[in-house]
């Protein structure tokens, strides 16, 4: 216990470090000193703002992911490739076709999210049972479905600054909407709370809903409580920067790998590199290859393949 | 009585698998359970824990009402043994024994020193001392169902329920549970039940049985009075002939093959 302590204070120096390395670097080449004083205040605000919605982004994903896999007691299960973020995608370009303003996106693609969270456990139900690798099948083609749905609403709109919106695919930081970045962090701090205060009932879940009974876990409630806080993590995340997928399997995996599966532990080590990975990745799709800026969903996901490819391959091991 | 069923009917949705059983286990009992596939053994056992909720009858026990009782009351009295645990994470042996103490912790609180004190006792009963820095998923069967024995230790029981805890295990390995389970029974006063599918084991370790068929008590009490050639081909419609254990002369199931039963 006192290691993994150790362990989340340093990764919490990291995380410092890594804020101030996503300030200072950028497209545009300007000194701190620069930045700190003197007419680039402007772009010193932008890129802050920019770490924070990272910061959020990488956070609520890795903490959603950890609590989908104990849920579902799968280790491949997270947002992207459970196809929760595409249903939250696609009900929030709904929502903005229907010409809903900022504040309403989350909802919309909360609402959305749920469906699609449904649909996937319907389609991957087989006699009342979930087996692991079809809940990753059906959530991948669900996601499939749901981003073509998104393309053609895209394409067809009549409405030009739409068209603009295929970055969502892909997930993109570039948000100059301050109201929606505080909106999501703040969705993020509060479910890190919440799933934090039930990490000892995840540590039982993961053994089984069953035997989570036997330790006096009341198993049906706390899975509708997270699943209901991962769906609006997962919306409003979603509503503020696209579809980034990934980072809800890398980093708990990476997480379990440090500091083991003891959810106490796991959440808060899960969330302080899930921060620090997403604003390193941010750095990254701005800087590598200026001044085109790669979006963000492809840094992960070229990084996040491989590390599913290990995860499944273990699992078929046991 | 410590633990009294009155009439208990349940089961899943419109099947009903459990019909009006009533059973009366004693403090100290090792009550084997046995009967057919589907007859609704292991049905009984979630009833008695609240994995499913009773349709019509009481349970009590100690002479409380279980469906009044809280979830964590509840189990810091009963503790369930499952068949096999699949555990998909690298939690350690330790980690595993300690979420025993779970019903006895309050939200944010962590183990004191009492609780692994509890949990280490637990470990050296069941011999799982030497494996308590290992991966669970590294272990075998055997050693597993053993840390899954400790954790439901742990939790301080005086209930232990058990569902096959030994059909994944070689001969071997099932004496040396059920040898455990015996201890436990005699040295700590624990009250047991078992589902078990061997009669021979049942007869062996259980000092009563309960045979079920089809969602119904066929017949409940000591093993010589269970044990029959009627009972057993009456509810299991196979042939048998029954002997006796010559070492602990407790009645020993023969089965008969069906070329000879045809002579």
């Amino acid at each position: 216990m006192i290691k993994q302590r150790k362990y989340i204070f340093g990764l919490f120096i990291f995380l410092i470090l890594i804020i101030f390395l996503g300030i200072s670097k950028g497209s545009a080449a300007i000194s701190l000193n620069g930045l700190l004083h003197g007419e680039y205040r402007e772009i010193l605000l932008l890129r802050m703002l920019r770490v924070l919605a990272a910061m959020a982004v990488g956070c609520g994903l890795s903490i959603c992911g950890v609590t989908l896999q104990a849920l579902l007691r799968n280790p491949l299960a997270e947002p992207y490739l459970l196809g929760t973020s595409s249903g939250a995608g696609l009900g929030a370009i709904v929502a903005l076709l229907c010409g809903l303003s900022s504040i309403f996106l989350p909802l919309a693609a909360f609402l959305a999210a749920v469906l699609s969270m449904f649909l996937v456990y319907f389609l991957a139900r087989e006699n009342n049972r979930i087996p692991a690798t079809s809940l990753i099948l059906s959530g991948v083609i669900v996601s499939i479905l749901l981003s073509g749905l998104m393309v053609v609403l895209i394409s067809t709109s009549p409405n030009e600054a739409l068209r603009g919106l295929s970055w969502w695919l892909w997930g993109s930081l570039q948000v100059y909407d301050p109201v929606l970045i505080f909106i999501a962090s703040f969705v993020v701090l509060i479910g890190f709370f919440i799933i934090g205060f039930f990490a000892q009932d995840l540590n039982a879940i993961s053994l089984g809903e069953e035997e989570a009974i036997h330790l006096g876990i009341q198993t049906e409630g706390v899975k509708k409580i997270l699943f209901f806080v991962v769906s609006f993590i997962v919306a409003s995340l979603v509503s503020l920067c696209g579809i980034i997928g990934f980072v809800g399997l890398i980093i708990p995996h990476a997480a379990r790998f440090i500091v083991g599966p003891n959810h106490k532990v796991l959440i808060p080590t899960a969330g302080l590199m899930g921060a620090a990975f997403m604003v390193l990745c941010d750095l990254l799709s701005r800087t590598l290859f200026v001044p085109v800026e790669i979006p963000v969903g492809v840094i992960t996901a070229v990084v996040g393949a491989p590390v599913f490819i290990i995860v499944l391959k273990n699992r078929q091991k046991i | 009585m410590f633990l009294k069923a009155e009439k208990i009917c349940g089961g899943y949705g419109k099947n009903r698998v459990i019909q009006n059983v009533s059973l009366e286990v004693s403090k100290g009992d090792f009550l084997g359970i046995i009967g057919p596939n589907g007859s609704g053994k292991s049905t009984l056992l979630k009833l008695l824990t609240r994995v499913l909720a009773l349709e019509e009858g009481f349970i009590f026990l100690d002479g409380q009402n279980i469906a009044q009782m809280g979830l964590k009351g509840l189990c810091q009295k009963i503790a369930f043994v499952p068949q096999e645990t699949l555990i998909q994470f690298p939690f350690t042996v330790h980690e595993i024994v300690l979420m025993g103490r779970i019903p006895y912790l309050k939200r944010w609180q962590t183990e004191t020193r009492q609780d692994f004190q509890i949990v280490e006792d637990a470990l050296k009963a069941t011999d799982c001392f030497s494996l308590r820095n290992r991966q669970i998923d590294e272990l075998s069967f055997g050693e597993r169902q053993r840390v899954i024995t400790a954790k439901a230790l742990a939790q301080q029981p005086e209930l232990l329920l058990l569902d096959e805890p030994t059909s994944h295990l070689d001969i071997g390995h099932q004496i040396q549970m059920l040898n455990l389970l015996k201890t436990l029974n005699q040295d700590k006063k624990l009250t047991i039940i078992m589902v078990l599918h061997d009669l021979n084991l049942a007869s062996e370790y259980c000092n009563k049985i309960l045979l079920l068929h089809e969602g119904s008590v066929y017949k409940e009490g000591s093993c010589e009075d269970v044990l029959t050639y009627q009972n057993i081909e009456a509810v299991y419609k196979t042939l048998v002939v029954v002997h006796k254990n010559p070492i602990s002369s407790k009645p020993y199931v023969v089965l008969v093959s069906k070329t000879k039963s045809e002579k």
